[in-house]
């Protein structure tokens, strides 16, 4: 792989560009491999980057039925934040932030990380006192977060709207500055690229149509082009996560909704951090494009269509004109789907299964994006070692039958 | 948006209507108590969440205010029919699969 840097900017420009490297090699499968991880989206792809990185495990393949990135990678509103109540969740997502902040670095490759801070708004009460006690279990995890006043809140994001007579006045805020946005594809794209200059195998327009076992353990994948053998399978598919755990025989505690997002034609800059409230569902920022990106939460019933109802998003955009009365000219431009697998208690399931050598990543539900380099660390860890990763641990798929859930819905950004 | 027949009301509705409310047909163990962990935990938190046919009950919240049932395609998300409750579905899984 070759590196990217100012000089190799300078040298292709001389060429106009025409001779960049690939970023990834497109080989033919082989027969067997160590690990194959199902799934080519942001989470698979750092699965795949650790084991070869962390754990020298390179005879690894990626099968994407699609391509690279192209599922809720690509259709999330990119928000970064770690500001989670109980420990398990914060731990999770603090290891994750931690990454995020020295990720391009790491990769090589711009993922255009921007720690531009989140809000989330209270509107009542209860919002108050249930903002004063998170912000108050992060700082006891070592996590950032002040919670802020209107008038902290309007030096932020001077278009938002404080004024006590609309009808979800804003109380206040929980404000953790280390939080912010990425772009979502360079994510993929450049998990990609470290993973296949280690050697991973990126198989894509392929897809796994069944998991062959033996006396309890994993035999390798059938994939529409053909079986291909693995000792370890991992399985990140997230909407269609239950439909591949059938293929095993196994039932999974999720169910696939459709959430939508949105964004608005691009205009100049006006709000440089990410603004969410739970009171009246929605969350926006600006991209580095101009466009508001904006989002709320899951449709009502199962689906995996990659579409939702128009009356969700209709409610979303109710939400922000609320808090951005100026907001309310924005034309929006493009809408779209993305199929989550919502867990009951709003949190992951990294877990090792009663099938021998195989794997699963997924419940991530509306807020996976986020978590994309500690879900692929902790992931790596417990395929490699066949053990829980400590951090790991906690979600494992057991906890739904021994009761010790994680019941995160308070801190999401949205009511799921 | 989806057009939903409610067959209490006997007419087809906007979803804003209705409220979706999960898996149906699921029966409530009659001894919860010697119940073991699994099958408790099996009962609370895990569906069938098929891609493709679905039974689901809905409550018609702005109508009649009662639940029932639909069978529903979660990939295309047409329903194919909607029954009241303590009937049995007229369609599923094994009889689309034959029909195509």
């Amino acid at each position: 792989m070759k590196k990217y840097s100012g000089f190799s900017l300078f040298s292709n420009a001389l060429s106009y560009h025409e001779n960049w490297q690939k970023i990834w090699r497109s080989p033919k499968p082989k027969s067997d491999y160590d690990v194959i991880v199902v799934g080519g989206g942001g989470h698979g792809l750092a699965t795949a980057y650790y084991l070869a990185k962390v754990h020298g495990i390179r005879n690894v393949a990626v099968i994407e039925k699609g391509y690279l990135g192209g599922g809720n990678t690509a259709r999330n509103t990119t928000i970064i934040r770690s500001n989670y109540l109980w420990d398990e969740a914060a731990q999770l997502y603090e290891l994750a932030l931690k990454l995020w902040e020295g990720l391009s670095q790491e990769l090589n490759y711009n993922v255009m990380f921007s720690q531009r801070g989140v809000l989330n708004l209270g509107h009542n009460l209860q919002d108050m006192r249930d903002i004063e006690r998170r912000v108050n279990a992060n700082r006891l995890n070592g996590i950032d977060g002040e919670v802020v006043t209107p008038e902290r809140i309007k030096e932020i994001a001077p278009l938002i709207n404080i004024s006590p007579d609309c009808r979800y006045p804003i109380l206040g805020a929980s404000w953790q500055p280390r939080g912010g946005t990425a772009r979502h594809d360079a994510v993929a794209w450049g998990y990609a690229r470290g993973a296949d200059a280690l050697g991973v195998d990126m198989i894509q327009q392929t897809e796994v149509t069944g998991i062959r076992r033996q006396n309890g353990a994993v035999l390798g994948v059938e994939t529409t082009a053909g079986f291909i053998g693995a000792r370890k399978v991992a399985c990140v598919t997230a909407g269609n996560s239950g439909v591949v755990a059938a293929m095993a025989g196994l039932r999974l505690p999720v169910e696939s909704r459709p959430l939508q997002a949105l964004v608005s034609e691009p205009v100049k800059p006006c709000l440089d951090t990410v603004v969410m409230s739970n009171a009246v569902h929605g969350y926006v920022s600006q991209s580095d494009k101009g466009d508001l990106v904006i989002g709320a939460g899951v449709d009502g019933y199962n689906g995996y269509g990659q579409r939702g109802s128009f009356h969700v998003i209709e409610h979303t955009l109710q939400a922000i004109c609320e808090l951005f009365p100026a907001f309310s000219r924005i034309r929006m431009n493009r809408q779209w789907g993305g199929v989550v697998d919502t867990c009951p208690d709003a949190c992951p399931i990294i877990s090792k299964t009663s099938v021998g050598g195989l794997y699963f990543n997924c419940g991530w539900g509306t807020g996976g994006f986020k978590a994309t380099p500690a879900s692929g660390f902790v992931f790596a860890d417990t395929v490699a070692n066949d053990h829980p990763h400590p951090l790991a641990a906690a979600f494992d798929v057991d906890r739904f039958n021994t009761g010790a859930l994680i019941d995160e819905h308070g801190a999401a950004g949205v009511a799921h | 948006m989806l057009l939903i027949h409610c067959p209490h009301c006997r007419e087809d509705r906007e979803e804003e209507e209705f409220s979706y409310g999960g898996e149906a047909h699921i029966v409530r163990p009659l001894a919860p108590e010697s119940l073991t962990d699994e099958a408790w935990g099996d009962y609370l938190f895990f569906r069938k969440n098929p891609r493709g046919i679905h039974h689901e009950m809905w409550y018609h919240g702005t109508g009649c205010r009662r639940y029932f049932y639909a069978t529903r395609n979660t990939l295309t998300y047409a329903i194919l029919e909607t029954y009241c409750v303590g009937e049995k579905p007229l369609v599923s899984a094994s009889i689309v699969s034959t029909a195509l």
